[in-house]
């Protein structure tokens, strides 16, 4: 009897970092052919394919599509900022989940190595006489001029508002956040930067916004990851060798945020995580306690910890006790980040929301080699695009 | 010199402040141009005079910025009277020993620069109170 549950089949990530010598089509194809071969299945079974890009130009699905097997399915082609791979992966699952076909892969693939600053990093000239446009009947860009809208102000400002918020926030404990991801990297060959840093060289790196500093920022990078999902009722007449290996998806949550006083003026990325966080616990019936490790959207060491209350894993007002503790070194009672995170592991946009999938899966499957975290049965993947779109996964080792 | 307000939501002259799209059902405030209210569907709002003093919320000093603009500069959120404004803070050394979350400060405009018609654009930013 079919649970309606959807498992991961096969999954992979490629190697994160400076790949000038592959196309970002030919990136994605080999982190799809990779899952197509982790799972033992071909292009021909798959009944849909949901893939993300960002600055790639549009299309990404049709062009994997023709450079890996062109088989008519529909193609969805996502984007939703950072979450994008997590929604990719979701739109193949409700595709399942809606009885339209029993197999569907989902893409993520970026190339932005040496991209610089995403946001508020360009702007256009200004017209030589003051005319007010837009929305809000500005005579030039207003970046800089009032606040800021580089992602790495942005974030520094959620994590001090935090600190404005429960106290106990410093431009140490930040730098210490990054320290530990760092560290964490150096077991993970498919990073992009495995180096680890002293508290003192992340402290005196090169200050990008307080009291975030380089090395505090997640990394531009290319990478791509893609993953094979299958309902239940398939995967029970597959070969016990694939079976053995499938991960079962035990919640796929997306939400957006609800509208709250500021919202607009700095978004909020805690609201609709907490919100995201409670319906993946409900839905896997696991608690924050259950997990054995949590990937989250470091994306500046600001932002982890933030999350670490959205994700519930510590008391509210309580991350930076929970983070003093140990609790989210790999050898703590929830590690997080020991993939090294966003910051040393790097983010290609659309390929992060699936990348974290992978790293959770590898560990489950047992297959984390140096890194591995023993024993672990249950894992959760969390991704935040602002704007914003929040994605968060829990996974689970479990015998079908 | 003439003058113009460098957003249309800064109302300059003798008492310079900020208002706000303030919607008439449920109150929820806007800087910008709205159709509806993102709070609860609303269609009519009121013109509301924002506080023009407030409290650091959370801030950042950007030492990375988009060409043309000068860094460091600190860009911060104030809550002013329960509304909360993006800024800049201004007229303090852009250092975390001057800047300070939950520090008050208060209003404040400064031209920006000339455009070719002899026109002066004026924008705002808070500074300590």
């Amino acid at each position: 009897m079919s649970s309606g549950d959807v498992w991961i089949l096969g999954i992979h990530m490629t190697k994160f970092g400076k790949h000038p010598d592959q196309t970002t089509v030919e990136l994605a194809a080999e982190a799809a052919l990779g899952a197509l071969a982790d799972a033992n299945v071909h292009m021909k079974d798959m009944g849909i394919l949901a893939a993300g890009n960002l600055m790639g130009g549009g299309g990404m699905g049709q062009q994997l599509q023709k450079a890996i097997g062109q088989t008519g399915i529909p193609v969805y082609n996502v984007a939703n900022a950072c979450a994008t791979g997590a929604t990719a992966l979701r739109t193949a699952v409700m595709a399942i989940k809606a009885g339209e076909c029993d197999y569907g892969l989902a893409v993520g693939v970026e190339k932005l190595a040496g991209a610089g600053l995403l946001a508020g990093g360009s702007r256009k000239a200004e017209s030589d006489t003051w005319t007010p446009a837009g929305p809000y009947g500005a005579v030039a860009p207003i970046d800089g001029r009032i606040g800021t809208e580089t992602m790495p102000g942005v974030f520094a400002q959620i994590g001090m508002e935090y600190g404005h918020k429960y106290g106990g926030t410093s431009f140490d404990l930040f730098a210490k956040i990054s320290e530990k991801n760092h560290a964490h990297s150096t077991l993970n060959p498919k990073a992009a930067y495995q180096k680890r840093f002293t508290l003192d060289e992340i402290k005196n790196d090169v200050m990008i916004a307080y009291p975030n500093t380089r090395p505090m920022c997640s990394a531009n990078c290319d990478g791509a990851a893609a993953a094979v999902v299958v309902s239940d009722a398939k995967l029970r007449t597959l070969d016990p060798d694939q079976r053995r290996r499938a991960i079962k998806i035990s919640a796929s949550v997306l939400t957006s945020d609800p509208w709250e006083e500021a919202c607009q003026i700095l978004p909020n990325v805690n609201t609709l995580t907490r919100n995201a966080a409670k319906q993946a616990y409900e839905q896997a019936g696991v608690g924050p306690e259950d997990l054995d490790l949590v990937e989250l959207h470091d994306c500046f060491a600001t932002a982890e910890l933030v999350h670490y209350d959205n994700l519930m894993l510590c008391p509210e007002g309580g991350a930076v006790d929970f983070f003093n503790s140990g609790a989210t070194w790999r050898d703590g009672s929830i590690p997080v980040n020991v993939s090294g995170g966003l910051e040393s592991k790097g983010h290609p946009i659309a390929a992060t929301g699936i990348a974290n999938i992978w790293e959770v899966c590898t560990h489950l499957r047992g297959e984390g080699g140096d890194r591995q975290i023993e024993g672990a049965t249950v894992g959760l993947a969390h991704v935040i695009g602002l704007g914003s779109a929040c994605g968060v996964h829990i996974l689970e080792k479990a015998g079908v | 010199m003439a003058q113009v307000p460098f957003v249309d939501y800064l109302v300059l002259g003798d008492d310079p402040h900020l208002t706000a799209h303030e919607c008439t059902a449920c109150g929820a405030r806007y800087f910008d141009r709205r159709l509806a209210c993102a709070s609860c569907e609303g269609r009519e709002f009121r013109t509301a005079a924002v506080a023009t003093s407030g409290e650091v919320r959370a801030f950042t000093i950007v030492s990375l910025a988009a060409p043309g603009i000068p860094v460091p500069f600190v860009a911060a959120v104030i809550d002013c009277d329960g509304t909360s404004v993006r800024a800049n803070i201004v007229n303090v050394p852009p250092d975390a020993d001057h800047v300070a979350l939950g520090m008050k400060v208060r209003l404040t405009t400064f031209p920006v620069g000339t455009d070719s018609a002899g026109t002066e654009a004026v924008v705002f930013g808070f500074e300590p109170a």
